[in-house]
């Protein structure tokens, strides 16, 4: 009901200080504004390949490689250390193996800082070990050590949440987004979604980078963000069809809106990957892999909110005939 | 009208600018300010997990509150400030965390041990055990001509009874002194012990007999538990990690900063100033919330402020758009704002409910970034819609005329 309200007083707002005359922009208008006009609707089909080959090798990737999941899902224990002196790949094996252990070796920061990621260590192991690693890779101050110990069970509970709160996410805009526009059009913002995430856990599965709990957050963020570029470009459609007359080409129209909006969908990504580049330069170890998905992710938002959603409803409406509402000219 | 616009813009200005000078140190204070998570200041993070006994009784809640009541008492022992203890009962866990602490090792060590008390004779067989302790101190004891390190035990009268009984029908046998299943001390007995005293010798340090007086003293815990989960980081680490962040934060917000004036100009500084008062809405709210900040917090931080970024871009690529359509810039502005707030309400609401589903599902270092990008959307839509309307209002009411190119609207007039 609230809403509603809102709408009215919008739409009042719009009467008041917009004379009709002048409310909106014409097709050629939009078009000679931007220099690397091309039709973004007519085209579609050149998107929709290009998608379905990126998903395919997506999903190819995380059938037969999976994911590289991290402790924070498998249980283990993971050490962040911070050396005195630069250590080898070598000396820290050498410090596993002498005291019966498997592990993951990473060096960074000029080989002075390691992170090993083990099965889950029992307290009298990780004594063992750490005390190894001084005498073998070198000394390091324990002011200078995390540690992860995550049991089995703690991360089987994490990746069921994370599944849970992305399926609540995703029907909360589902119901949103149908609500607010059509249900085609909701369909249209979830397929992108997928996409995008698709995109992301196939990155991270080629590449075999490591997915800790920051990456849940990372994927749900690019949820929020793609949604959002996709409703804004929604939002001008369902404004533009309003105006739509007898004689005009919804695919058009769907066109020039997403071209009313590739400014700011353009510089809207570009504003957050200035602050995502900052988190990937300088963030450790662990908030980097969180900007490099959160990166993949929103590259692809933009990608599928200006290339794919709304050409999805183009096609949609093509297909099921779906209602659109014109003026008689 | 001119000169009203401008005296508001100037105190304006000058509120938000006296609001920033005065919230630096409130909130930057190590003491009162807003407290650092354990990954920031150093730190352990603790899920113990009660592991149900070899005979398959169910732990009941009781059992989680006594265990919780113990382990509150052996970290006060510890000396640990503001410690952070919760009980899971449907998960049966307990949360710990413990924060700017010397030696972590040592005090998840303590905090796990069950610490049962056992007297026992050359058999194996239990004669008593340590719940008619009364207490437990650590000291030194001189008597054999050097330091050895011991724990004073005392016995309830109830437990001293018994203790003089066993004593007197043992005497000159071995009475062997178990914690949990580790004998400590094997001793004959020379005397009976009727007074309920004693003392158990052998530790190396005095750190290490009180450490074992707090265990005595806080006494068994009901169930067994292990570590479910563990996460530590030591102080310079955190210290590290803290002084990055920050850093990553400072070039974003410079470079979100050229950027928004590079584009947008004469609006790109009042998004600009407008950032500075979302930033310091999003901040006391999280202070006043008691939100603790934390890495992923950080992260969420700056993801908002991208969001609120994003809000000014949508209005002024509208304005911009109104500007083309040969608007007077007054029209504009207002048209832009009306026509902008649908989608900013949409998008946002959207938005919104991924955040959510991170705060009711995530574990807790999610919900911290859940948290921050919650508080930032809300406080972006009203310093998008609310605050930047009004200071863009009054700068087109200094001079209606002023040019065009001034927003970022090549050729204009």
């Amino acid at each position: 009901m609230a809403d509603k309200y809102k709408d009215n007083k919008v739409d009042k707002n719009i009467k008041e200080n917009v004379t009709p005359a002048a409310t909106a922009a014409s097709y050629e208008q939009v078009i000679s504004e931007h220099k690397f006009y091309f039709h973004t609707v007519k085209r579609r089909y050149i998107w929709f390949a290009l998608s379905l080959l990126m998903l395919a090798v997506c999903i190819i990737s995380l059938s037969y490689q999976g994911l590289n999941l991290g402790i924070d899902f498998t249980g283990g224990t993971m050490f962040n250390i911070k050396f005195e002196q630069p250590t080898t790949q070598a000396a820290v094996s050498e410090a596993l193996d002498s005291v019966g252990l498997t592990g993951q070796v990473q060096l960074s920061q000029n080989d002075t800082e390691a992170i090993i990621r083990t099965s889950p260590l029992e307290p009298d192991q990780r004594d063992a070990f750490l005390d190894a690693l001084q005498e073998k890779a070198g000394t390091f101050d324990y002011e200078n050590l995390g540690e992860d110990l995550v049991g089995p069970a703690i991360g089987a509970e994490l990746r069921s949440n994370a599944f849970k709160a992305m399926v609540v996410a995703a029907i909360l805009i589902l119901a949103y987004v149908s609500l607010r526009f059509r249900f085609i059009y909701a369909v249209g913002a979830i397929l992108a979604l997928v996409h995008d995430i698709v995109i992301t856990l196939g990155a991270f599965s080629i590449f075999q980078w490591q997915i800790e709990a920051a990456f849940i957050a990372a994927i749900l963020t690019v949820f929020g963000y793609s949604i959002n570029n996709t409703v804004v470009i929604y939002d001008r459609i369902r404004e533009n069809e309003k105006r739509l007359k007898k004689k005009d080409s919804f695919e058009d129209m769907v066109d020039k809106s997403v071209w009313q909006n590739m400014g700011r969908s353009v510089k809207t990504t570009l504003t957050v990957l200035i602050a995502l580049f900052a988190i990937f330069i300088l963030g450790g170890a662990s908030t980097k892999m969180f900007a490099l998905a959160m990166i993949i992710g929103l590259i692809s938002g933009l990608y599928t909110s200006v290339l794919i959603a709304s050409q999805l409803v183009v096609e949609f409406t093509k297909i099921f005939g779906g209602r659109i509402r014109r003026k008689s000219a | 009208m001119k000169r009203g616009n401008i005296i508001k813009l100037v105190i304006t200005v000058l509120v938000v600018a006296a609001a920033v000078f005065f919230s630096i140190q409130p909130l930057t204070d190590p003491e009162q300010g807003i407290p650092l998570g354990l990954d920031l200041r150093g730190g352990v993070h603790l899920v113990l997990q009660a592991e149900p006994g070899d005979d398959g009784t169910p732990i009941t809640d009781e059992d989680m509150a006594n265990a919780r009541a113990i382990i509150e008492q052996r970290v006060n022992g510890l000396g640990v400030a503001e410690p952070y203890i919760q009980v899971d009962n449907a998960r049966k866990r307990i949360i710990v965390e413990l924060a700017g602490i010397e030696d972590p090792d040592q005090a998840v060590n303590i905090l796990k041990t069950t610490a049962k008390l056992t007297f026992r004779d050359a058999a194996g067989n239990i004669l008593l055990d340590g719940t008619q302790l009364k207490n437990a101190k650590a000291g030194v004891d001189t008597s054999m001509g050097r330091n050895d390190y011991v724990v004073h035990i005392s016995f309830t009268p109830e437990g001293s009874k018994e203790f003089a009984r066993i004593t007197t029908e043992m005497l000159g046998q071995q009475l062997g002194i178990y914690l949990d299943e580790n004998m400590i001390q094997n001793p004959t007995i020379k005397d009976p012990i009727v007074d309920g005293e004693g003392q158990i010798q052998g530790y190396s340090s005095l750190e290490e007999a009180a450490q074992y007086a707090v265990l005595l003293r806080s006494g068994a815990l009901p169930v067994s538990m292990s570590i479910a989960e563990k996460r530590q980081v030591g102080a310079q680490l955190g210290f590290d990690s803290l002084n990055k962040s920050l850093d990553a934060c400072v070039y974003a917000v410079v470079l979100i900063f050229l950027f928004m004036i590079i584009f947008y100009r004469l609006p790109g500084i009042v998004a600009n100033f407008s950032l500075i008062v979302f930033a310091l809405i999003v901040i006391w709210g999280l202070y006043a919330i008691g939100t603790v900040l934390t890495l992923p917090g950080i992260a969420g931080l700056v993801l908002a402020v991208g969001m609120a970024v994003d809000l000014n871009i949508i209005v002024y690529e509208r304005i911009k758009e109104e500007i083309k359509l040969g608007k007077s810039l007054r029209a504009a502005v207002d048209a832009g704002f009306s026509r902008a707030f649908l989608t900013l309400f949409d998008s946002n609401i959207t938005t919104l409910f991924a955040a959510l589903a991170l705060f009711l599902l995530g574990s807790s270092s999610i919900k911290g970034f859940a948290i921050t990008l919650i508080i930032g959307i809300l406080a972006s839509l009203f310093t998008g819609i609310t605050f930047t309307r009004w200071i863009m209002r009054w700068i087109v009411g200094v001079n209606p005329r002023m040019s065009k190119s001034l927003f970022g609207v090549k050729g204009g007039i």
